[in-house]
């Protein structure tokens, strides 16, 4: 029995075909089953927030476009939700449901990313090419709106840079209506297919104690059955107008097992989802300006005046996206922290992979569709050497900063 | 019948993530799907620089990845092809101030072909290659000389 045998160790990455971005795991084998593993994230570590501590909002809010790749609005939208409550700048309703439809647009986007992923995991390489074929629709919609096929660039403190025009509206609709055929075709590949049945029914499973007790967020706590979705709980931008439910899996599947089919279930019903919701913004889209002031000299001057701290929430594609903002009239913030929902999932990695094969780490990583690009906030480099900073030295660092932040 | 001097050997592609914003990485792969299909010309994505002809860079190159960058440009075999994927792999971009970057990507390596844009366009990409098929070749024009 594989009991006899000595565990080994196995190193994947940073630089991995099975990953798409860098990060170190170590996993410790007996025979073919995951016995622990540890993972080393930071690889992509850029320093964006010790960034925006040196430059103002505006420019900042650029800045966030680009933490990630995927979720730029998300982030974007987080971070001005923060300074506008600081600054009290009032958005403009139109400007509300502007953010709104692009906020679906890439969760669109990035759900069919995320499923063509899964797919290439799983080896199905047919469905990770149309996955990928239908999500170009996607990006064409977000071209059209915001000029940009990724970091778009167009939600800024105070509003959104570009307008949503009437004869935008019946491209919109086209493209959705495609979508409706095609969105069925999916879901009956990906749910109906026995291959990706057997692969993913009960595999990395994690139940809904673990995945609260993880504050894991997003899909990945709601495929485990734990309702939460910002957009519902604590609804920012015109969410609070719109008629939606949350998604879980049992109503496709009539149960919750929180396992890997469990989250492309809610995925895939999300991309659904997204479509009624910009549907009823693009029905009920109000009348007028979409920034609350449109010179940025404005902007900036009362951003320059603002005092005090607030959080800006927003559901992103991968779950709850938060952004903390404190403010000290000057131009830049004094405090940015950035905690992505990566951030929150990751660990859940450590439940999941225990006691799985070998061959199933690459779609159980997947499955939280992580994005180490928003995840990677803390490295420790001091005068261009690197070095590894004792738990003591961290305490007495951290203590240190919230005194200099507090002015004592 | 030959089609041209490029289509008698297929280019593949290594792909390197230097700490970038996702964004180029995704456009890279949205190169490779159906609507622009590059694949029909025999430009594919391989899972090992031993295999490369061509290494795509994106990112600013961050400190940890530097070395790791070298390694994987050491292992290619020549004659290669470094193209740097987008803005911040060129000056740095929106992250020219950080305090983590050794890039950008020319410092670290030799880049045969840059390709700017924040992210670029698939276009922009795959035009990319096609110039660095034009310096494959020139290179082992040179080579058998």
């Amino acid at each position: 029995m594989s009991d006899s045998k000595p565990s080994y160790n196995i190193p994947i990455g940073p630089i991995h075909p099975a990953l798409k971005e860098p990060i170190l795991f170590t996993f410790k084998i007996n025979g073919e089953v995951v016995e622990d593993l540890d993972f080393a994230p930071g690889k992509v570590h850029r320093g964006i927030e010790w960034m925006g501590m040196r430059r103002n909002p505006v420019q900042i809010a650029h800045l966030c476009d680009r933490i990630c790749g995927i979720c730029g609005v998300s982030h974007t939208l987080a971070f001005c939700r923060a300074v506008e409550q600081i600054a009290e700048i009032e958005v403009p309703e139109r400007a509300h449901y502007v953010r709104t439809i692009v906020a679906e647009l890439e969760r669109i986007q990035s759900h069919l990313l995320w499923a063509g992923v899964a797919a290439h995991e799983l080896g199905f390489d047919t469905l990770f090419h149309l996955a990928w074929r239908v999500r170009e629709d996607a990006m064409d919609l977000l071209e059209l709106i915001t000029g940009n096929r990724v970091n778009y660039g167009i939600v800024q403190v105070g509003g959104v840079r570009r307008d949503i025009t009437e004869d935008q509206f019946p491209k919109v609709e086209k493209t959705l209506a495609a979508y409706e055929d095609i969105t069925k075709k999916l879901l009956k590949l990906f749910l109906e297919d026995t291959s990706i049945k057997v692969r993913c029914r009960d595999t990395g499973l994690m139940t809904r104690k673990q995945a609260l007790e993880l504050c894991t967020v997003g899909p990945t706590a709601r495929a485990s059955g734990l309702e939460m979705d910002v957009r519902l709980d604590a609804p920012y931008a015109a969410y609070g107008d719109l008629d939606f439910t949350m998604v879980l899996p049992d109503q496709y599947a009539g149960e919750i097992r929180g396992d890997v089919y469990d989250r492309i279930v809610v995925r895939l019903l999300e991309v659904v989802q997204s479509m009624s919701i910009i549907r009823q913004c693009i029905d009920n889209m109000p009348p007028g300006v979409v920034m609350w002031e449109q010179k940025y000299a404005k902007i900036l001057a009362t951003c320059k005046k603002a005092e005090g701290e607030a959080f800006g929430r927003v559901e992103a594609p991968r779950g709850e996206c938060f952004h903390f903002v404190r403010m000290n009239k000057s131009e830049s913030p004094e405090a940015w922290k950035v905690k992505a929902s990566t951030y929150s999932n990751q660990m859940s990695w450590l439940t999941m992979l225990k006691n799985e094969q070998i061959a199933d780490i690459p779609i159980i990583v997947a499955s939280i569709d992580p994005c180490m690009s928003c995840t990677d906030r803390v490295a420790v480099i001091g005068n261009g050497t690197s070095g590894i900073l004792t738990k003591q030295d961290l305490h007495r660092l951290s203590v240190e900063k919230t005194r200099r932040i507090q002015g004592c | 019948m030959r089609l041209s001097k490029s289509f008698n050997r297929s280019l593949w592609v290594f792909h390197f993530n230097s700490g970038s914003c996702n964004g180029c990485d995704i456009e890279i792969v949205c190169t490779l799907t159906p609507r622009y299909d590059p694949e029909r010309f025999g430009i594919k994505l391989v899972g090992s620089p031993r295999h490369a002809d061509v290494l795509l860079v994106t990112g600013p190159v961050v400190h940890d990845m530097a070395a790791r960058l070298r390694r994987v440009y050491d292992q290619m075999p020549d004659p290669k092809v470094v193209i740097c994927v987008g803005t911040c792999g060129q000056s740095g971009g929106v992250f020219f101030d950080s305090y983590n970057l050794d890039g950008p990507v020319g410092d670290v390596i030799p880049v045969d072909v840059y390709v700017p844009g924040c992210a670029p366009r698939p276009e922009a990409i795959i035009d990319a290659v096609v110039k660095g098929v034009a310096k494959l070749e020139r290179l082992e024009a040179e080579g058998k000389k």
